[in-house]
């Protein structure tokens, strides 16, 4: 019995244990306010599904050797012009999400390589130009909502030119995967479509890493000149690595878009990147190593104290609109924490 | 009973690192006013006995050493820098210390500036006095003069000749009243030839004002040409102690290099009539700290081919420039094929395969298993371990666990399973983790880069062994670059010794210490007049 605790400590980590265990005195916090904790948990589920493809996306960043893909920002919003290529075209439910995902994908594709190489310009800087690679991509695609040649009522603002700042889904694919197959399990809506969509990512990524390519992108990222000792174009790996991440930045805007209900344009995607850099980091992660756990539990972690801390702490102090000011300190107080962890790898 | 003639006695200097001995009782006395010589080959114990002598914090964090140190005729310890500073041990360092930007009086008086007083000082104190350029000037100029350096000391460091760079070091060493001892570390490294010359002179002109020198070199004519007296050091031992006049180049070098281990094997006599698989014409590599200025070699079917050196000599340059590690420039034909330089891939395809000397740096992934690390570059070249399904491809788990079990007990590398991470071995078993994955590209030809470097004696023996089993046992050709003679005299069959980028020569393992010292200190042509090789 002690061995395996040691064992569950040491693989999990002390930080990561130290979270949980806050999030148990929340989760209890939460019973003794006589807050909803099923309505919680069934929240961090879905929040958890509907944010793990884009923290998925930071996995081949990091294994590429780039580092956090700060510049997430640049997936995302080809995702969404993914999606508003579906509602131009009229489409709904898993039609509309899957047309969505396939349009989303060669854009995403030919924008993460031409980021690759610019990331391949600045090598050692990586993340902080990727930051503002971010921040740029969204300001510059503000210009591009306002220009873009959309027809259909839903995107388009009813008078005057340009898109609408929020777009809703309903009777498009509005939770198209978290309706898919879920149940209740007391009081717990476990949302199984979204999750499944959620581990079949994460099962192609861990199939992807075992292939050759993989195995080179690995290599690239972990000693790049080991790599090129192996023959191996750092270069071209690098590069990869970035599409993948880019491209899954696009289809998890996606997923996360289908759940929340609306896409979301304009100065929204610019600090999602952050969120998912977080996530992982929380998840044991570091700039420089990263797998599939990782992903898994890192979401799961920083949604969940997300969702369940607010509530707890909006109960305790009841001023005013505290909500959004505490979200806020949270929400940073935790990127903060994961960011003191980039080089260490949260050990 | 200590002797007044002595500016510095260390005897019976003993220290071991982690219990393996580098030095195992020295002697080292110098003269009031004299240039003393220290030889030695790299890894001889020269570093370690003057880290002694400055007291440096790596000797004292480590165990501290046996002997005795008398300094000035006072028996002393050193037990940091400071004091050996305070003592008046100076050090013309390799790398130049200087600031660009000040003057060559500043930088020759820094820290130790002259102050005069002001109206502000006597109320604030000491910080506020302002500095007496004149006064500075002037004093840094006599130290100048001192080493024969036509040179205003009101121009600024920046822009100035490497070689000038170098007297200004000395000429802050000597600026310092109570300068006794000064230790010059290779400092004809980097001049030019007319450089070294003006150099040496004032080496002599700083002997004549009454401080001694202690020359770390491996140069032999100017050890011949400056010094008074010299001391050799070999593996940590004493070789000798001798005085310049009664010696001459060839007996220094004999000294220096010296039989250190008997041969392993006994070989059989040379076929030389062996075809030659690889023909290097030319190259010249861009590594920096070992460039490589045009080297032609030709590698023997079958054969152990060494390639020795002192350090810094370009030695490890030859295979990193064929395997495309660096630019490179030249003709190398393997096989009878033309091998593209500048193109890792394509060298590892022609079946050429390279254990680098920098085990951590290049060739290992240390947070990857010990089976990913053996099998990477051969499933990248060759397609190996690799299954294909369609487009897709799958890495073969099943016969990398097997091949990587097969190598772990073929080479016997100690681990906790095929699965343990890299980092966690020790450094001989990771050298044993690189072999295995150039010995996975089933290699018609290696070269292994430092096999020894860094892993303790057992571990460095069976690297050794496993080199000679390759070549008898498969016919691989081997080419072993190592700073060790000692190491290459017992597995090889001929040893080329590079100099300042160049073969300097070609010798057998069985030639005599004189000629392995002379070539290695790029002298063995000044002696005997001819080209070889």
């Amino acid at each position: 019995m002690e061995i395996s605790t040691k064992k569950v400590i040491s693989t999990l980590g002390i930080p990561r244990l130290i979270i949980i265990t806050f999030m148990i005195v929340l989760c209890i916090m939460a019973i003794f306010l006589k807050l909803p904790l099923n309505d919680l948990l069934s929240d961090t589920l879905v929040r958890t599904g509907m944010n793990g493809v884009l923290v998925l996306a930071m996995v081949p960043g990091i294994l590429s050797g780039i580092g956090l893909n700060f510049g997430l920002p640049l997936g995302i919003v080809c995702g969404l012009v993914g999606g508003l290529v579906s509602i131009e075209m009229d489409l709904t439910g898993y039609t509309a999400f899957l047309v969505a995902i396939l349009v989303s994908i060669p854009i995403s594709a030919i924008v993460g390589a031409l980021y690759g190489y610019l990331l391949n310009r600045v090598k050692g800087s990586e993340m902080m130009v990727a930051t503002y690679v971010g921040f740029s991509a969204v300001s510059l695609m503000c210009i591009g909502w306002l220009l873009m040649p959309f027809k259909a009522e839903e995107v388009k603002w009813p008078i005057g030119d340009g898109l609408r700042t929020t777009i809703a889904l309903t009777g498009r694919y509005d939770k198209v995967l978290d309706h898919t197959l879920s149940f209740d399990i007391f009081g717990v809506t476990i949302p199984t479509g979204l999750l499944l969509f959620f581990f079949l990512s994460c099962f192609l990524m861990a199939l992807f890493l075992k292939t050759k390519t993989g195995m080179a992108m690995k290599a690239a990222g972990d000693n790049p000149r080991f790599a090129i000792a192996s023959g191996i174009n750092v270069d071209k790996q690098r590069i990869v690595g970035t599409m993948i991440s880019t491209i899954l930045g696009a289809v998890g805007i996606i997923v996360y878009a289908q759940s929340f209900g609306f896409f979301q344009l304009y100065q929204a995607p610019l600090m999602m990147g952050f969120a998912a850099v977080a996530a992982i980091l929380i998840g044991g992660a570091s700039a420089r190593r990263a797998n599939i756990i990782h992903v898994i539990l890192g979401t799961f972690l920083f949604q969940g104290l997300l969702t369940i801390s607010l509530p707890v702490a909006n109960k305790i102090i009841t001023e005013g609109n505290l909500s959004e000011v505490l979200r806020i300190i949270v929400q940073n107080g935790i990127i903060l924490y994961a960011l003191t962890k980039v080089s260490s790898g949260g050990d | 009973m200590q002797n007044q003639e002595y500016i510095i006695q260390m005897k019976d200097i003993r220290k071991e690192y982690f219990g393996n001995p580098v030095l195992k009782g020295v002697n080292l006395n110098v003269k009031k006013g004299e240039i003393h010589a220290l030889l030695g080959e790299n890894g001889a114990g020269k570093s370690t006995l003057m880290n002694i002598l400055f007291g440096m914090p790596v000797i004292h964090s480590t165990g501290g050493f046996e002997g005795e140190v008398t300094f000035d005729g006072n028996i002393t310890n050193i037990d940091s820098p400071n004091t050996a500073m305070h003592l008046g041990i100076g050090m013309v360092h390799q790398e130049f210390m200087l600031i660009p930007g000040f003057s060559i009086s500043e930088n020759i008086k820094l820290n130790r500036e002259i102050l005069k007083a002001n109206i502000f000082s006597p109320i604030i104190g000491e910080q506020a006095k302002t500095l007496d350029f004149k006064k500075m000037d002037q004093e840094s100029q006599v130290s100048l003069d001192t080493l024969g350096l036509n040179l205003k000391v009101q121009s600024k460091v920046e822009g100035l000749p490497v070689g000038f760079m170098q007297f200004i070091e000395i000429a802050r060493e000597i600026d310092k009243k109570n300068m006794k001892l000064m230790v010059f570390d290779e400092p004809t490294a980097v001049l030019t030839e007319s450089e070294a010359d003006a150099l040496l002179k004032a080496m002599r002109r700083i002997a004549d004002s009454g401080i001694s020198i202690l020359f770390i070199t491996h140069r032999l004519d100017e050890v011949m040409q400056v010094s008074d007296s010299i001391t050799i050091l070999r593996d940590g031992e004493q070789a000798a102690s001798l005085d310049t006049k009664n010696t001459n180049v060839v007996e220094l070098a004999e000294i220096m290099v010296g039989r250190k281990i008997e041969n392993m094997a006994q070989k059989e006599e040379q076929d030389t009539s062996k075809e030659v698989i690889m023909k290097i014409e030319n190259l010249v590599v861009d590594m920096p700290g070992e460039e490589v200025k045009g080297v032609n070699l030709e590698i023997k079917k079958g054969e152990i081919l060494g390639i020795g050196g002192l350090a810094g000599q370009g030695k490890i340059g030859i295979p990193n420039g064929i395997m495309g590690f660096y630019p490179s420039t030249g003709n190398v034909t393997f096989d009878g094929k033309n091998i593209p330089l500048n193109n890792p891939a394509q060298s590892l395809k022609s079946k050429i395969a390279f254990v680098s000397e920098d085990r951590r740096g290049v060739g290992l992934l240390l947070d990857c298993s010990i089976e990913e690390n053996i099998v990477l570059t051969s499933m990248q070249i060759q397609n190996k371990f690799i299954k294909n399904y369609g487009i897709i491809t799958q890495i073969d788990k099943k016969t990398i666990r097997a091949h990587a079990l097969d190598m772990i007990s073929n080479l016997d590398i100690r681990c906790t399973g095929p699965e343990q991470l890299t980092r966690r071995l020790s450094g001989g078993n990771q050298q044993k983790v690189c072999i295995a994955r150039a010995l996975t590209l089933d290699p018609e030809i290696i070269f292994v880069s430092e096999p020894t470097r860094g892993i303790d004696i057992g571990a460095k023996k069976i690297v050794l062994d496993t080199l000679v089993e390759l070549n008898k046992r498969l016919g691989m050709t081997v080419v072993v670059v190592s700073s060790e003679l000692a190491e290459l005299r017992s597995v090889c069959d001929r040893i080329a010794i590079v100099t300042e980028g160049k073969i300097e020569g070609i010798l057998s393992p069985a030639d005599n210490d004189a000629d392995f010292g002379l070539m290695m200190s790029g002298d063995y042509h000044k002696i005997h007049g001819k080209e070889v090789g």
